[in-house]
């Protein structure tokens, strides 16, 4: 049971930091539209702040605790890169990721939300099932 | 204090994708290999998640308005169609392809590795993408 302890003590700093999100600036914690919002605008300056302290609270963490940073993903970078456009082209287009849909939507006992999530946790093991199992790729 | 508030709640966003394991991409892969060796971690980070954000957005959104902004910017759509879950399947397929989602990969640049520079490179080159053909 040890090993599930960081994991949910994560999972709680990860409710409050949305939840602080939500109380000072009213905004939902949903990562993929701050970061495109960041990029494009409208409120680009508190959209910069927030995904500057994902980087930042990152580095605490390892720095502050000496956790030893995880190992960078085995794929190869044409698979990265497949990988990347379709978690970008499909978060415009399902309008949020785990933290939007996953933590906030549900939080606020969105359905819609509730429905993104269970689609994409179910496509994410579908896809794993596919490379590991009939595949057969250690990826 | 906008920016203040901002920057603190990404700090300690970060730091709980980092503490989670969230940003370990072998975790992730291992939480969705549910029909393989399934490590149930994930599950554990979505609940410590949903704990907080289920007690507290009630009494968030009970307030008249947050704390240094004039109202709630709350997404207003409620339509369960085939663009959410159309692009639920897309984004869930990438996920699954590596192991990242949006947050856990932002918050691992600070690890400075290539293929998680060259991930967030692509998912931003993705989101152009869906507005250039009009999808999003």
């Amino acid at each position: 049971m040890t090993a599930y302890i960081l994991p949910t003590i994560g999972g709680l700093f990860i409710g409050l930091a949305a939840m602080s999100l939500l109380a000072s600036l009213g905004r939902v914690a949903g990562v993929s539209g701050i970061v495109w919002g960041a990029i494009t605008g409208p409120d680009r300056q508190w959209r910069v702040y927030f995904v500057g302290g994902l980087i930042v609270g990152a580095w605490l963490l390892h720095t502050l605790s000496g956790m030893a940073i995880p190992a960078p993903p085995e794929a190869p970078l044409w698979l990265i890169v497949v990988a990347g456009l379709f978690v970008g082209i499909g978060t415009r287009i399902g309008s949020g990721c785990t933290s939007g849909h996953g933590v906030c939507g549900i939080g606020r006992r969105s359905a819609r939300s509730l429905i993104a999530t269970l689609t994409f946790i179910s496509a994410g093991i579908i896809t794993v099932f596919i490379l590991r199992h009939v595949l057969g790729l250690g990826l | 204090m906008s920016k203040l508030a901002a920057l603190v709640s990404g700090i300690l966003f970060g730091i709980g994708l980092a503490l989670s394991g969230m940003t370990n991409t072998a975790k992730v892969q291992g939480f969705l290999d549910l029909f393989g060796d399934w490590q149930p971690d994930l599950a554990f980070v979505m609940g410590g998640a949903l704990l907080i954000s289920l007690g507290a957005t009630p009494f968030i959104l009970q307030r008249s308005k947050p704390i240094f902004a004039e109202a709630f910017s709350l997404p207003a759509s409620a339509v369960i169609d085939r663009r959410l879950i159309g692009g639920g399947v897309l984004f869930g397929i990438g996920w699954g392809l590596v192991g990242y989602c949006p947050g856990p990969a932002i918050a691992a640049l600070a690890y400075g590795t290539e293929s998680t520079v060259v991930f967030i490179a692509a998912m931003l080159a993705g989101m152009g993408l869906a507005k250039l053909l009009k999808l999003a």
